[in-house]
């Protein structure tokens, strides 16, 4: 197996705050990795240091240059202006930024669009779909940019029973299809359904690293285990 | 009572029917002020959007720079302009002086510290909320500038309009830059100025009239602007 990511004995502090201490990461490709933990306990830190958005203080962090990286947010941002063009922006902001790969990029996102079903919204007003849709809209991001590792945070959060469903499908079909996931998520039953391997993290550390198995059924070290039986949240 | 009564008279009707005299005054007026506002607004909001994204090394001295230029008195940077353009002066081969150019430069000047400083604070406000979504993307500082302006465009329209009505509205600069020359630099508020201490207050009052009417026609736009957006915005949600 290839290492796509390979975090070591990473520190990220902001100011007085260190939100990650000594954490030790790989990701091999395929793998889908949940990363679970209370409020506050690093998930968003780890993923956006993942995304090299942040450095980190201390440790290492190496990517894999060849690979595709794309984040999906909790909540996306959609600019004012067409779906299609929301979408031909990650396209086009991957690619040589030139005018003619404008053209190129809304292709690119046309398709996305119709992989994601939102093909019917395209010339609409990103701003005018619901909350489930704007997920959608960023998975088609995500996609048309050829990302092989997805970085998404909790996206399924305050989302309502029915868009939860569709972009979990999105998720689960992506990994399906190889891509690589490492994603945050308090939803247990989406991370059995999910994940590969989980993650725990708790005040910046990782407590647990196990086989999505293993961290259901297995005996945990204490703080993973408290997490679990839902002790904090 | 007697005086302002028939004063306010007579320029209503210099107004009413847009008396040639006070016709030429209010279109270099708005001539000037829309020049030098397009002028400030090309450079001021680029700038300002590059600003609210960009971090580097002095930009809190460049900001402090901008804020002091914000309170600047009109007078003053009209002498500092006329400084610039007087014979004697690094632009003084331009023969500028007492000219419409040095009246739009002048405005121009006055105005893009202000356009700046709001469009910085509005992309600044914007990439806090949004940028690292952008730059996940792989949006550099200067496209994720450009693409927070655009987004906040609406906004921006109503910088314009401040920026505009700014403009408008000063006297000092114009007056010391453009001399207050009958038919070629005369403009509202220098002419107001000059026709109150000759004692003209049906002209004065008349320029008065007009120049409300389009500062209360400029916050009517805003105000316009802004209902439109937030409709558009709870549409959305």
């Amino acid at each position: 197996m290839t290492a796509l990511l390979h975090i070591e004995a990473a520190d990220v502090r902001f100011g007085r705050v260190q939100a990650l201490r000594g954490v030790h990461l790989t990701l091999q490709k395929g793998e889908r990795v949940a990363l679970v933990g209370g409020n506050g306990s690093g998930k968003s830190t780890l993923l956006r240091l993942a995304n090299g958005l942040i450095a980190p203080t201390a440790g290492t962090l190496t990517r894999d240059a060849a690979v595709r990286q794309a984040f999906v947010f909790q909540k996306p941002f959609v600019l004012r202006s067409s779906v299609l063009a929301n979408v031909a922006l990650a396209a086009w902001l991957g690619g040589s930024l030139s005018w003619n790969a404008w053209a190129q990029a809304k292709a690119a996102a046309r398709t996305a669009l119709q992989q994601v079903g939102l093909a019917d919204l395209a010339s609409r007003s990103a701003r005018t779909l619901s909350g489930g849709q704007q997920q959608r809209l960023a998975f088609a991001r995500a996609l048309c940019t050829g990302a092989q590792l997805l970085l998404l945070d909790e996206p399924t959060a305050s989302l309502s029973p029915q868009a939860k469903r569709e972009v979990e499908a999105l998720v689960h079909a992506a990994g399906e299809q190889g891509a690589t996931l490492l994603f945050a998520s308090h939803n247990m039953g989406q991370v059995k359904r999910l994940a590969t391997r989980v993650v725990c993290l708790d005040a910046g550390q990782v407590v647990a690293d196990l086989p999505v198995g293993d961290f259901f059924n297995q005996t945990l070290p204490e703080r993973a285990a408290q997490f679990l039986n839902g002790e904090f949240a | 009572m007697n005086t302002l009564s028939e004063s306010l008279a007579t320029a209503l009707g210099l107004v009413v029917r847009l008396d040639p005299s006070l016709a030429g005054i209010v279109t270099r007026s708005l001539a000037v002020s829309a020049a030098a506002c397009a002028l400030a607004c090309s450079v001021g909001l680029l700038a300002g959007a590059w600003l609210g994204v960009a971090r580097f090394a002095g930009r809190a001295v460049v900001l402090t720079l901008l804020n002091t230029l914000l309170a600047m008195p009109s007078v003053v940077l009209g002498l500092l302009v006329y400084l610039l353009l007087s014979r004697g002066g690094p632009l003084g081969h331009l023969g500028w002086l007492f000219s419409f150019q040095a009246m739009v430069l002048a405005q121009a000047v006055l105005v893009l510290p202000v356009v700046t400083a709001l469009a910085m604070q509005q992309v600044q406000d914007a990439e806090a909320a949004h940028g690292e979504q952008l730059a996940s993307m792989g949006a550099g500082t200067l496209v994720r500038s450009m693409l927070l302006a655009w987004d906040g465009r609406y906004a921006l329209l109503t910088v314009v309009i401040a920026g505009f009505g700014r403009a408008i509205s000063e006297v000092g600069a114009v007056m010391v830059v453009g001399g207050n020359i009958e038919g070629f630099t005369r403009v509202m508020t220098t002419a107001i100025a000059l026709e109150t201490s000759k004692g003209d207050l049906p002209l004065a009052l008349a320029l008065g009239m007009v120049l409300l009417l389009i500062v209360l026609g400029l916050n009517a736009v805003i105000a316009l602007l802004k209902r439109w957006r937030e409709a558009r915005e709870a549409q959305a949600l």
